[in-house]
């Protein structure tokens, strides 16, 4: 008679449910009748470095950080776009030249807006 | 488990092959054999402690090499260096912390008394002034060796230490504490200086 080709399936889920329930139930017995458990305020807390907690948890960041990474993304992004540019300026026409000062008079622009505005001023 | 079994017949069996051991020693053997230190260094005694982690002095030959970053996990504190008056709270709470059976290792001179600094104003002097010391390590620093010696000295005491009985270990009986006072920072020292119930000084005869 052929076995079911599932009971090894069955057979494996067995053993992999006994194997780790026996330490579990020995541990637990253990404890049960020989170590008294001792729990305690200092060994109940939720940190455990040593060092006290103090607040709470759930706090808000500021949304400060957001307009700082828009303005370093630009910038970064140029960086990607002046950088060919200085590789092959030997070559360029003057056409190319006068695009690129166009980009970045375009941007000083907008770092002098942005500044007009207040945005680089860190606001506690 | 109390009764232990005459050593002459267990030679006897054991040239049959027939090992025989009881339930205490069992689990004491397995205790002693995988003591997990927490993972925490003061000063130079620190290095020591990190030079016999290593491979040279390779601690996991006593089966004491994994370190663990959490006090939950961890059956040791080695206590390596200078404990000053501010550390000394943290020290105490990591050490309340660790589920027991637990152990501490006081390494150096600094740990034991305070060490050179014992004069200072803001050094600790000695651990054993708020948490109960199983083995002392004289030497400033000791080196790994004598690290390796105060481990092999714990293990011969956790081997020794009773599952039944009147004289059972501390962390079988429910009476005796798991966790000690914190010091608090008073105006000039430590409030209380030292905890009375676990230190106690050896006292000195003046003729």
């Amino acid at each position: 008679m052929i076995p079911d080709p599932y009971l090894f399936i069955v057979i494996f889920i067995g053993v992999a449910l006994v194997f780790p329930l026996i330490p579990l139930a020995l541990a637990w017995a253990w404890r049960r009748f020989f170590q008294p458990p001792k729990p305690g305020v200092e060994k109940n807390a939720i940190y455990e470095c040593g060092v006290e907690s103090i607040g709470e948890a759930q706090i808000q960041f500021r949304s400060q950080y957001y307009l700082y990474a828009i303005i370093f993304l630009i910038f970064d992004v140029e960086a990607i776009f002046l950088v060919p540019f200085a590789v092959a300026f030997t070559g360029l026409p003057v056409g190319a030249f006068i695009a690129i000062l166009v980009f970045l008079f375009l941007l000083i622009e907008g770092l002098v807006w942005a500044w007009g505005k207040g945005c680089l001023q860190w606001e506690r | 488990m109390s009764e232990q079994i005459d050593e002459g017949l267990r030679r006897e069996l054991q040239r049959q092959g027939v090992w025989v051991t009881s339930m205490q020693e069992l689990y004491n053997w397995g205790r002693k054999n995988s003591i997990w230190p927490l993972q925490f260094g003061l000063a130079c005694c620190a290095i020591e402690m990190i030079a016999t982690a290593a491979s040279r002095y390779d601690i996991a030959r006593f089966g004491g090499e994994v370190f663990r970053p959490s006090p939950r996990q961890a059956d040791l504190m080695i206590v390596a260096g200078t404990v000053t008056k501010k550390m000394a709270p943290q020290i105490v709470r990591l050490y309340n912390q660790m589920p027991d059976p637990k152990y501490v290792i006081s390494m150096g001179a600094c740990a034991i008394s305070g060490g050179p600094f014992k004069e200072g104003y803001n050094v600790l002097k000695g651990i054993d002034r708020y948490i109960p010391v199983d083995v002392y390590i004289p030497g400033c620093p000791p080196r790994p060796e004598a690290l390796l010696h105060a481990f092999m000295e714990l293990q011969r005491k956790i081997d020794d230490q009773k599952l039944t009985g009147a004289n059972k270990a501390d962390h079988l009986t429910a009476a005796q504490p798991s966790e000690f006072p914190v010091p608090s920072f008073g105006k000039h020292d430590l409030e209380p200086p030292a905890n009375p119930d676990v230190f106690h000084p050896p006292k000195i005869e003046r003729a």
